[in-house]
C-alpha cells in the first residue's frame, strides 16, 4: 500500500514537473521583464475579458445556459468575492469560515435604501461597502485576538448569525426576502450599458470594471507598508509583533478591506438579480470562495481569478453530468491540494517555502513531520 | 420570562439530551486537533456514514416495529456495532486519502482543510447519489414511553438512552485515552509530536487510531441520533457537525472533558436560548455565547490540550 502510493507519488510529480518548471519560467520571466510588456499583457486580458460575453465563446463556455447570466454570476461574482477574500486570508493568513457574511450585508444594504427608500445604486454603493467594512471591523475588534482556529469558528458563526438574522427580522423581509431592487441607472444610450432585466452584460462589465478596480487596489496595497506586514504577521506572528508591526491593527485593516470588498460584490449582485433572500447566503459560499483561494494560490492575486473562475465556470460548464459535478468536484479538490498544494498557481514568496519545506502560513496551525518538526512552543 | 418557568425543566432534559449527542460528536473534533491541531471538516460525514449504516442494519433484520426485551437489547448492539464500525472505518479512509498524503508532504493546515472539504463533498455526493437528496425514515425501534417526571419535565425512555448511551462512550474514551499505553501515544504525540517521535511512538499509528477514536464515538452519535430523531438524509452531518465543532471550541478544543462540557453546555444554551427568545433565534444565540466565551476565556472554557485534560 506504502510503496503503491509512493510510486504514484513519483509518476505524478515528475509527470507535472515540466508544467510546474514552465509555470515558474513563465512567471519569472513575467516578473522580471520590462514594464510595458507587463502593460500590454494586461490591456490584451482586459480586451479578452470585454469580448468574453460574445455568444460563440459562450457557445462553447457554457452550452446549456446563459452564458452572460453566468459570467455575471457565478464567474465574476466569485472572482470578485475570492479577490477580498484572498486580502484576510492570502495576505493576512487569517482564516475566515464566514465570507458570505459580508456579501449579505452588501447586498441587504442593497435590498433595504433601495426599496424602502428609494435610493440610487450609485448612492447606495458606498454605503453597503462602508456598512461591510464596519461589520467587518466590528467583528475583528473583539475576535482578532483569537488564534487561527478559533477565529475560523468565530467568524463561521458570524456568517450563520448574519444569515439567521435576515432570516428573522422584519426589516430585511424574513425568509421571503426583499423583491423589487432597483437596477442601476443606465449609462447613455448604449445597449451594453442598459441596466434591464433580460441582459446580463451591462452587469458583467459593471462588475469587470470592479474587479479591475480592486485588482490595482490590492496590488497596490500588497507592495504597501500595510501588505508586507501582513505578510510578516502571517509567517510569524509573534517575530512581526517583535520587529514592530502593529499586528492587532494590521489584522483589522485586512478584515475591513475584505469586507469592504464582499460587500462592494454583494451591493452589485443584489442590484442585478431584483429579489433576494437569505437562501442566497448559505455557508457553503463561504466554503467554496475559501475553496476558490486555495486552490487557486493562496496569496496570489492572478491565481485566486483562475481558481474562482475554475469553481464558478466548471459545473454550469458540465451541467450534461448534472449530478456527477460535485462528486467529481470533490474528489478534484482533494487531488489537486495532494499534488498542487500551493494551488495553481502559488503566490512567489509560497512557493519558496514550499520548496524550502516549510509550508508557510504556519500559525493556521501546526503540521506534523518526522524529519523535521517546529518545537511547539505555545502550550 | 413567563415561558422560561413554563420550560424551565422540559429545556433542562432537552438540553441535555441534544448536548449528550453535540459531546460525542465534539469528542472527534477534539482528538484530532489534540493531535494534529487540524478542524478535520469530513467528521460531520463520518457521522453520516454512521447514520446510514445503522439504518441498513434495521433494514437487513427486517425490523419495522419497536421490538420488545431480549431481541430489543440484540437490535441495539447490532445497530451500535455497525454505525461505530462504519463510522471508524469511514474516519479511517478520511485520514488515509485527505490528510496523510498532504501530511507526508507537509503542507499547509489550509490545504488540509481544503482537501478535508473535498473529501466532505464526496463522500456526500456518493450517499446523495446512491440513496436520494430526500429524508429517510428510521423504524421506530425504541417506544418512547414517558417514565416519570422532573418537575414538569418528561423524562422519556430515548432521551435516558441517549444520555446514558453518550455517557457510556465518554467514560470508555476517557478511561481509554488516560488509561491505557495506546492512549498515552495519543497523549504524548498531542503533547510533542517530534519527542513522541523520538520516544519511539508511532505516529503514522498514533494518528490512525485517532481517527478511528472519532470515528467510533461519531458512530455512537450517530445511533443516537437515529433512535432519537429517526431520520438521515445525505447531508444530516453538516448541521450536527457545525454544532460538535462548536461545543468542542466551547469546551476547549484539544480537551476531552472540554468537549464533554462543552457539548451539554452548547444543548442548554440552545433549549434555553428557544425558551427565552424563540426557536428561530437558537443558533444566533448558542453563537453569541460561544463568542462571548471565548472573548473572556480565549481557548475555551477548559483550555486546549489533550494532556492537561489529566488534571
Amino acid at each position: 500500500m506504502a510503496m503503491t502510493a509512493k510510486k504514484l507519488n513519483q509518476v505524478t510529480e515528475s509527470a507535472l514537473e515540466p508544467i510546474s518548471r514552465a509555470a515558474t519560467l513563465v512567471s519569472s520571466k513575467w516578473h522580471n521583464g520590462p514594464r510595458w510588456v507587463r502593460f500590454v499583457g494586461f490591456l490584451v486580458v482586459i480586451a479578452l475579458a470585454v469580448l468574453a460575453p460574445a455568444q460563440s465563446i459562450g457557445n462553447f463556455m457554457a452550452p446549456q445556459s446563459d452564458w452572460r447570466t453566468i459570467l455575471f454570476y457565478p464567474i465574476g461574482s466569485y472572482i470578485l468575492l475570492a479577490l477580498g477574500l484572498n486580502v484576510v486570508v492570502g495576505l493576512a493568513g487569517m482564516l475566515d469560515l464566514g465570507y458570505v457574511a459580508f456579501f449579505a450585508i452588501g447586498g441587504y444594504t442593497m435590498a433595504v435604501l433601495g426599496v424602502n427608500y428609494n435610493w440610487t445604486f450609485w448612492e447606495i454603493l458606498p454605503v453597503g461597502v462602508a456598512a461591510a467594512a464596519l461589520s467587518g471591523v466590528l467583528l475583528g475588534a473583539p475576535t482578532l485576538r483569537l488564534r487561527g482556529d478559533y477565529l475560523a469558528i468565530v467568524t463561521l458563526g458570524f456568517g450563520e448569525i448574519i444569515q439567521r438574522v435576515a432570516n428573522n427580522l422584519a426589516i430585511t423581509g424574513g425568509p421571503t426576502g426583499i423583491s423589487g431592487i432597483p437596477h442601476p441607472p443606465s449609462i447613455g444610450h448604449i445597449s451594453s450599458l442598459t441596466y434591464g432585466v433580460l441582459d446580463a452584460r451591462p452587469y458583467y462589465y459593471l462588475e469587470l470594471a470592479m474587479i479591475i478596480v480592486v485588482l490595482f487596489f490590492t496590488a497596490r496595497l500588497e507592495k504597501s507598508r500595510v501588505g508586507r506586514g501582513w505578510v510578516a504577521l502571517r509567517e510569524d506572528e509573534d517575530a512581526a509583533e517583535l520587529m514592530g508591526v502593529p499586528t492587532f491593527t494590521f489584522k483589522i485593516w485586512a478584515f475591513a478591506i475584505g469586507a469592504s470588498v464582499g460587500g462592494l460584490s454583494g451591493v452589485v449582485y443584489a442590484a442585478k438579480v431584483i429579489a433576494i433572500t437569505p437562501e442566497n447566503y448559505p455557508l457553503l459560499l463561504s466554503v467554496l470562495i475559501l475553496v476558490c483561494v486555495v486552490l487557486g494560490g493562496s496569496g496570489n492575486r492572478i491565481g485566486v481569478i483562475a481558481g474562482a473562475f475554475l469553481v464558478a465556470w466548471l459545473p454550469e460548464r458540465f451541467r450534461g453530468l448534472a449530478n456527477y459535478r460535485i462528486l467529481i468536484f470533490g474528489a478534484m479538490l482533494v487531488l489537486m491540494m495532494i499534488f498542487r498544494p500551493g494551488g495553481i498557481l502559488p503566490a512567489r514568496r509560497r512557493r519558496a517555502e514550499l520548496l524550502e519545506g516549510r509550508g508557510g502560513g504556519a500559525h493556521l496551525g501546526a503540521e506534523i513531520d518526522i524529519e523535521q518538526t517546529s518545537p511547539e512552543t505555545e502550550v | 420570562m413567563h415561558n422560561l418557568v413554563i420550560l424551565f425543566w422540559p429545556s433542562i432534559i432537552d438540553g441535555i439530551t441534544t448536548g449528550a449527542i453535540y459531546a460525542l460528536m465534539a469528542l472527534g473534533y477534539t482528538l484530532v486537533y489534540g493531535v494534529l491541531r487540524l478542524i478535520n471538516f469530513a467528521h460531520s460525514e463520518v457521522f453520516m456514514v454512521g447514520t446510514f449504516a445503522s439504518l441498513f442494519t434495521l433494514h437487513a433484520l427486517g425490523i419495522t416495529n419497536s421490538p420488545g426485551g431480549i431481541e430489543a437489547v440484540g437490535v441495539f448492539l447490532l445497530i451500535t456495532i455497525a454505525a461505530m464500525a462504519a463510522s471508524g472505518l469511514a474516519a479511517i479512509a478520511v485520514e488515509r486519502v485527505a490528510y496523510r498524503p498532504l501530511r507526508k508532504r507537509n503542507s499547509t493546515s489550509l490545504a488540509s482543510l481544503i482537501s478535508a472539504i473535498g473529501m466532505s463533498f464526496f463522500l456526500q455526493e456518493v450517499f446523495a447519489l446512491r440513496y436520494g437528496r430526500d429524508l429517510i425514515p428510521f423504524p421506530r425501534i425504541l417506544q418512547k414511553t414517558v417514565w416519570f417526571h422532573i418537575g414538569n419535565g418528561e423524562v422519556r425512555s430515548d432521551k435516558v438512552l441517549v444520555v446514558l448511551g453518550s455517557l457510556v462512550m465518554m467514560l470508555i474514551l476517557d478511561r481509554f485515552v488516560n488509561g491505557t499505553r495506546l492512549g498515552r501515544g495519543i497523549r504524548a504525540v498531542a503533547q510533542d509530536p517530534s519527542t513522541a517521535v523520538l520516544m519511539g511512538v508511532n505516529i503514522d499509528r498514533v494518528v490512525t487510531l485517532t481517527f478511528l477514536l472519532g470515528g467510533i464515538m461519531a458512530g455512537a452519535a450517530a445511533m443516537l441520533y437515529g433512535t432519537f430523531y429517526e431520520v438521515t438524509q445525505y447531508n444530516i452531518g453538516f448541521v450536527i457537525g457545525i454544532k460538535g465543532f462548536t461545543a468542542a471550541v466551547l469546551g476547549g478544543i484539544g480537551n476531552i472533558r472540554g468537549a464533554l462540557i462543552g457539548g451539554f453546555a452548547l444543548g442548554l444554551v440552545e433549549t434555553f436560548g428557544g425558551a427565552i427568545f424563540h426557536a428561530q433565534w437558537i443558533d444566533v444565540v448558542s453563537f453569541s455565547v460561544l463568542v462571548l466565551v471565548l472573548l473572556f476565556r480565549p481557548t475555551g472554557i477548559l483550555g486546549e490540550s489533550l494532556q492537561r485534560a489529566k488534571a
